[in-house]
């Protein structure tokens, strides 16, 4: 049952779209949601439909893994259409249900909507199918360290990130076993009415607690041994440097708002 | 005789424990705990030596020592000279002994074996390439270069234990210090750990301290220290203090089997020597009381 989570799953590979340097798919994921919220017409959503899916053919990621994704996401993606299509007033009356009139305009408005939403999930699980977390953390801290003048604890943030996700699998395997631990001794975590299975749940939370804090006691402990000491005079074993395949990415990226603006101006 | 006593002050101590007291604090009106009333052990460098004793002797206390990580509550250790109890030491001494806890879990930071090797020496702030060119060194010598791409939590207790290993060794220690390092392993992985141990001490020089209360791996040490009650009870080759059986039953502790098994026959009436450590050596010298 643990086993499902997904959480910022990465696909390792080789191809254009992982080898661009994470801030440049980082700061393309923004200007690309920027974009589709600018998009008006027919026209632009195509061009933004097409930039999206040469990336993920670029990508080599299976595009199972994107469906998947947004499985849980149905629900809203439904209720948004629905209400599109039927709050929506336009000219002329396509038909009348009862106290409900869908106008054409509802219609194309709820596709657009529906494909605005697909297309900004899609585009951060490219990002995170492409780009390790690792080097995510690493891109973000790059791109957050004007803010350490402010006094933000860019470093530290990113440093908790990586021990987060490091331990995600850790703390997964041990619920897993205490859950075992408690079945065996048998508790029931899966009858009874909702409160009940809630409260089934309070002896895997606290053991899971007690050794989440024992274990971050031990990591704090080998850390200081091997000198941690914050990010002052840290360096990096991999750094990041922007190539020209980078600066290909930033340039179309300012085509493509700027190609979103114009035809906005026309109204397509 | 003078050239032989020079040569003898000549032996550089990787760890000098000079009359060492360390008490737990209490909490409020509740006595602290003692460990050690006064505590004296050297380590000379180079040498491979093993830490045994019951639970709760103080073992892991000690071991933290080392790494400046305790500090004591009087008198002095010295770690390659420099005093632990000099706040401007921390750092130096950190470097130069590295240390190894018992759980692989707990210790690894990156979710990737080759940035978690990197860690110590970015915290060093050593130049990018030359910490790419430790990491891969520190992974051959542990042979898990080829997983420097894998996920540790997907690797075996021994694969991460060695991977916490060559964390260490990218920081270029000249000491290392394991705290019950195959403790939480299965026998396959407690070789690869020992092996990968023994390999530093002989191919790189590198002291090695060895927490254990395993005695078949104490008895791969060159010097074998046993710790009672805050003590130093024994100290000697693994032959001499091995043989010392009903002392070592006296602190709770057994010899390695092959030793046990010798004295259980001494006491029956034969009269082995308790000094084989290995199987071999125990069955040649049954084999010889037999036939002689």
């Amino acid at each position: 049952m643990l086993k499902d989570i997904t959480l910022g799953q990465y696909f390792p590979g080789k191809s254009l779209i992982h080898r661009l340097d994470p801030r440049t798919k980082l700061i393309f994921l923004v200007v690309f949601i920027v974009a589709l919220f600018l998009c008006s017409g027919w026209v632009s959503y195509c061009v933004m439909l097409f930039t999206l899916s040469a990336a993920i053919v670029l990508s080599r990621v299976p595009l199972k893994a994107f469906f998947k994704g947004l499985k849980p996401l149905l629900f809203i993606l439904v209720f948004t259409a629905v209400l599109n299509l039927f709050f929506t007033a336009g000219e002329k009356p396509l038909f009348t249900l009862g106290f409900i009139t869908v106008y054409p305009e509802g219609i194309i408005r709820a596709v657009l909507m529906l494909l605005r939403i697909m297309m900004l999930v899609m585009a951060t699980f490219l990002l995170t199918y492409t780009t390790s977390p690792i080097a995510l953390t690493d891109g973000l801290e790059s791109l957050l360290s004007p803010l350490k003048k402010i006094k933000l604890p860019v470093h530290e943030l990113s440093m908790m990130m990586c021990i987060a996700l490091r331990f995600i699998p850790t703390l997964i395997e041990e619920t897993d076993k205490i859950m075992s631990a408690q079945k065996a001794r048998g508790a029931d975590f899966e009858t009874g009415s909702l409160i009940q299975r809630v409260k089934a749940l309070v002896p895997i939370l606290i053991p899971l607690f007690i050794s989440a804090f024992r274990r971050a006691d031990e990591l704090a402990i080998a850390m200081e041994s091997r000198c941690y000491q914050g990010g002052d005079g840290r360096s990096k074993m991999k750094l990041l440097r922007f190539k020209g395949i980078d600066l290909y990415v930033f340039a179309f990226a300012a085509v493509m708002v700027a190609g979103v603006c114009l035809l906005k101006n026309w109204g397509l | 005789m003078d050239a032989l006593i020079l040569e003898e002050t000549q032996v550089k101590m990787a760890i000098s424990v000079e009359n060492l007291k360390f008490i737990y604090p209490g909490v409020d009106d509740t006595p602290g705990i003692t460990v050690f009333e006064s505590l004296d052990l050297k380590v000379a460098e180079g040498s491979f030596v093993a830490i045994v004793g019951s639970n709760g002797c103080g073992k892991s206390t000690l071991a933290k020592h080392f790494n400046a990580i305790m500090l004591p509550t009087g008198g002095k250790v010295y770690v390659h000279g420099m005093d632990s109890s000099v706040e401007e030491n921390m750092i130096p001494i950190r470097r130069s002994t590295g240390m190894v806890f018992q759980n692989p879990d707990n210790q690894i930071v990156a979710n990737v074996v080759e940035e978690d090797v990197a860690f110590g020496p970015e915290n060093l702030g050593v130049a990018s390439p030359a910490i790419r060119k430790r990491v891969d060194e520190a992974l051959k010598q542990v042979g898990m270069y080829a997983y420097r791409e894998h996920a540790p939590h997907l690797l075996s207790g021994g694969q991460k234990q060695r991977i916490a290993i060559a964390g260490i060794i990218a920081m270029e220690p000249k000491c290392i210090v394991l705290d019950e390092p195959t403790a939480m392993l299965d026998p396959q992985g407690r070789r690869e750990v020992l092996q990968t141990i023994s390999a530093l001490n002989k191919d790189k020089g590198i002291t090695v301290v060895l927490i254990t209360h395993h005695m078949e791996e104490a008895a791969l040490a060159d010097r074998v220290v046993v710790l009672s009650k805050g003590k130093v009870a024994l100290d000697g080759t693994p032959r001499e203090v091995f043989s010392q059986v009903d002392l070592m039953h006296g602190m709770g502790l057994a010899s390695p089997d092959t030793v046990e098994l010798c004295h259980a026959l001494n006491q029956k009436g034969f009269d082995l020597s308790l000094d084989s450590l290995n199987t071999e050596q125990c069955a040649q010298a049954i084999y010889d009381a037999l036939t002689c």
